[in-house]
């Protein structure tokens, strides 16, 4: 009985390690180093503007920054391509509560997802609400109290803690949700259910989840998506059948896809919150690869100080060469200038 | 017969011989309570935190109210609570710092560095924040928990209960109870100081028992301390300060002591004659003094208040002041700053003010 009891008391930490706080040294070999700058005092706020936990950044079409902030309360601010601030957009809106990513589809909307409404909300270019996809719960149902046990079903049209948005050429819409649920869901532009892959429940087979945490889609309508508690980012067609999985980056935590006929996938592999031990030395960095998993170098390391990463949430890179990012432990948005490659690739798998 | 006691008591200083307290010298002062002048829609609430930079401006973090809990899906989250005012050296409002900033919940203490950058610690955000002298956030050690637990549990709980992190928090650290993670995972942090190198330490505080040391760039060093009162224990690290010579002087409040260690955190000596530390401070300059509170607590004014002045060696060169509401006198003094070692500010949590004494030794 004793026995038992250890193995139980060993699986739930181990549960436990694998969903909250994953970290994972990337096995890739021989990884070339890009050499980048990081742009000085890029974001310019305005006296007693400033932000909080940076978790969401995004461009639109002019080069425009998005940053979804967790400051006192969560907000959303937009700067132009300078990093001149530009305006608040849904200031004291009903889905604010707890940011957790923004993405700009290529009609320049606005997308917020908040894991503290679970909400995802479509802005147009204007600032002006949409679409919303998920329900707030009533607050006249009462305080809720903080969840325990398994999750119950996940539903049609409603959210636990979602993570992510992204969309295929044809504008089908792809959620990906989240801490609560374990599952990716597709919609029709229009917000009607389609499909979904995954489900309330945790695993780690293909087509399974562990904190789905980030997605992204490429122009042929895959769909690639960041299995943090797994660390890997698995690959799906565009009816959301499983094609691959790639193991090698460390733990993904966020996922992004360059634009343009030769499409680049950069993943993070971010250092966990908290900065446990040793985790300096082995996480951090962000990988670029092609879309087929070949990985062709790394950046960036973990660091309290300017130029280096303090857990990285999320990435924009529209322009390939020019990465912007937003990172948890530092409330900071660093732009990020990266340079070729000084000796000839040696491409790594 | 008062003359005899009064060269005993010389002889007895003289001697080195450790002098009860309660013995020691009073020294004069007067007081300043309303030096700070306020717009008129912003008041202080409890003053827990008070500084000076160079020029002579004064930093006051405060509690302004609660943070305010809004109900999430599935979490609750904490909002504001605090606020970051400074004053020029006469007192008038120049600016209030940080407005909205995400870590400003509950106030515990706010420093100056040398370089005049501006170093909060919040007890609920469990974060201590550096902005530089214009008020732009440089570097952020430990992180707000994500989220408040309903039913709400204490603060102080124990390493590893279900707390306010949501299920994300960091994992709850093995080891001694108190001695934290070995990391910048703080719990009810108190106080911040920085030797010559500019190596940073922390206070932590009520909830863990240690004091964290990190290096100018805020990568983790080492941390000392667990919960219990040996040597190098603590019960309650309620304030932090560092001489010229990098001892570190930690205020065991609990134990009714200040722990003096190297800088590896190696014990070196304790002073236990000035009652309960509850805010400490380290003048600048040739010869330095070492002030601490015996503060009152916030529930009667009937007991203790006193600020002893001290040699680093522990010697008590003299006392003044004591609970009370009247100006001269302290409600449960939670910050001193002593740039200048006759001219003191302290913040109250009591009497929501900041009193400047001008002492006369």
């Amino acid at each position: 009985m004793r026995r038992f009891l250890t193995c139980w008391f060993i699986l739930v930490e181990a549960l436990c390690a694998n969903a909250a706080h994953a970290q994972m040294k990337a096995t890739a070999q021989n990884v070339p180093e890009i050499p980048y700058e990081s742009v000085r005092n890029f974001l310019k706020l305005p006296p007693n503007l400033y932000l909080g936990e940076a978790i969401g950044v995004a461009t639109n079409s002019k080069g425009h920054v998005f940053v979804y902030t967790r400051s006192a309360n969560t907000r959303l601010f937009e700067f132009d391509q300078n990093g001149k601030y530009v305006r608040e957009v849904g200031e004291g809106l009903y889905g604010f509560e707890f940011a957790h990513s923004v993405r700009v589809d290529p009609e320049d909307n606005i997308w917020v997802i908040d894991e503290g409404t679970n909400l995802v909300i479509k802005f147009n270019p204007e600032g002006r609400v949409v679409m919303v996809l998920g329900h707030r719960p009533e607050v006249v149902a009462g305080a809720v109290a903080t969840a325990t046990g398994p999750a119950p079903p996940a539903e049609k049209y409603t959210f636990s803690r979602p993570t992510d948005v992204a969309w295929d050429p044809q504008g089908n819409i792809f959620v990906s949700d989240g801490y609560g649920n374990n599952r990716v869901v597709k919609y029709d532009k229009n917000g009607r259910f389609l499909k979904q892959v995954g489900s309330e429940k945790r695993g780690s087979e293909p087509g399974q989840f562990n904190l789905p945490h980030a997605i992204a889609a490429d122009g042929k309508g895959n769909v690639y998506v960041s299995d943090r508690g797994n660390n890997r980012t698995q690959v799906f067609d565009n009816d959301l059948n499983f094609k691959t999985s790639y193991e090698n980056v460390g733990t993904a935590w966020t996922v992004c896809i360059s634009p343009g006929p030769h499409q680049y996938l950069f993943t993070s592999n971010s250092n966990p919150n908290g900065n446990p031990p040793g985790t300096w030395d082995i996480t951090g960095e962000i990988y670029k690869m092609e879309l087929d998993g070949t990985v062709i170098g790394k950046f960036g390391h973990a660091s309290k100080q300017f130029g280096g990463f303090q857990v990285v949430h999320m990435m924009d890179c529209r322009n390939p060469n020019e990465i912007i990012v937003a990172e948890i432990e530092s409330w900071r948005v660093q732009k990020l200038t990266l340079k070729p490659l000084q000796t000839k690739l040696s491409y790594a798998k | 017969m008062k003359r005899y006691l009064l060269s005993l008591l010389a002889s007895m200083l003289l001697s080195g011989i450790t002098v009860a307290a309660q013995s020691a010298p009073e020294i004069r002062f007067d007081s300043e309570p309303g030096l700070l002048k306020f717009p008129d829609n912003i008041h202080l609430g409890e003053a827990a935190g008070v500084a000076t930079d160079s020029k002579g401006n004064i930093f006051v973090y405060t509690r302004t109210g609660h943070p305010t809990i809004s109900i999430g899906t599935s979490r609750a989250f904490a909002h504001g609570g605090s606020r970051l005012f400074e004053f020029d050296r006469n007192g008038k409002f120049v600016r209030e710092i940080g407005q909205g900033l995400y870590g400003f919940l509950v106030a515990q203490q706010v420093r100056l560095d040398p370089q005049d950058n501006i170093w909060v610690v919040d007890q609920m955000s469990s974060m201590v924040i550096k902005l530089d002298p214009t008020g732009q956030v440089q570097l952020l050690l430990g992180r707000k928990a994500e989220a408040e637990r309903i039913p709400a549990l204490p603060l102080n709980r124990p390493p590893g209960a279900p707390g306010g992190g949501g299920g994300e928090g960091p994992p709850a650290p093995r080891g001694l109870p108190g001695a934290g993670a070995q990391s910048d995972v703080f719990q009810r942090p108190t106080d911040v100081a920085w030797d010559a190198s500019g190596n940073i330490y922390v206070a932590d505080g009520y909830g863990n028992a240690r004091v964290a040391k990190f290096d100018r760039d805020g990568k983790f060093v080492k941390s000392w301390g667990s919960k219990g009162d040996a040597q190098s224990q603590f019960s309650t690290v309620h304030g932090i300060a560092i001489d010229a010579q990098g001892n570190v002087f930690v205020a065991d409040s609990g134990n009714k002591r200040i722990q003096v260690f190297d800088p590896d955190g190696n014990f070196k000596t304790s002073i236990s004659n000035v009652g309960s530390p509850s805010a400490i401070c380290i003048t600048p300059g040739g010869h330095q003094y070492l002030y601490s509170s015996n503060s009152n607590p916030p529930e009667d004014i009937d007991a203790n208040g006193e600020i002893y002045k001290l040699e680093l060696t522990g010697q008590v060169v003299g006392k003044f002041g004591r609970a009370g509401k009247l100006p001269k006198e302290f409600g449960t003094v939670n910050a001193i700053d002593c740039r200048n070692e006759n001219e003191l500010y302290v913040g109250e949590i009591g009497n929501w003010r900041v009193q400047k004494l001008t002492l006369h030794p």
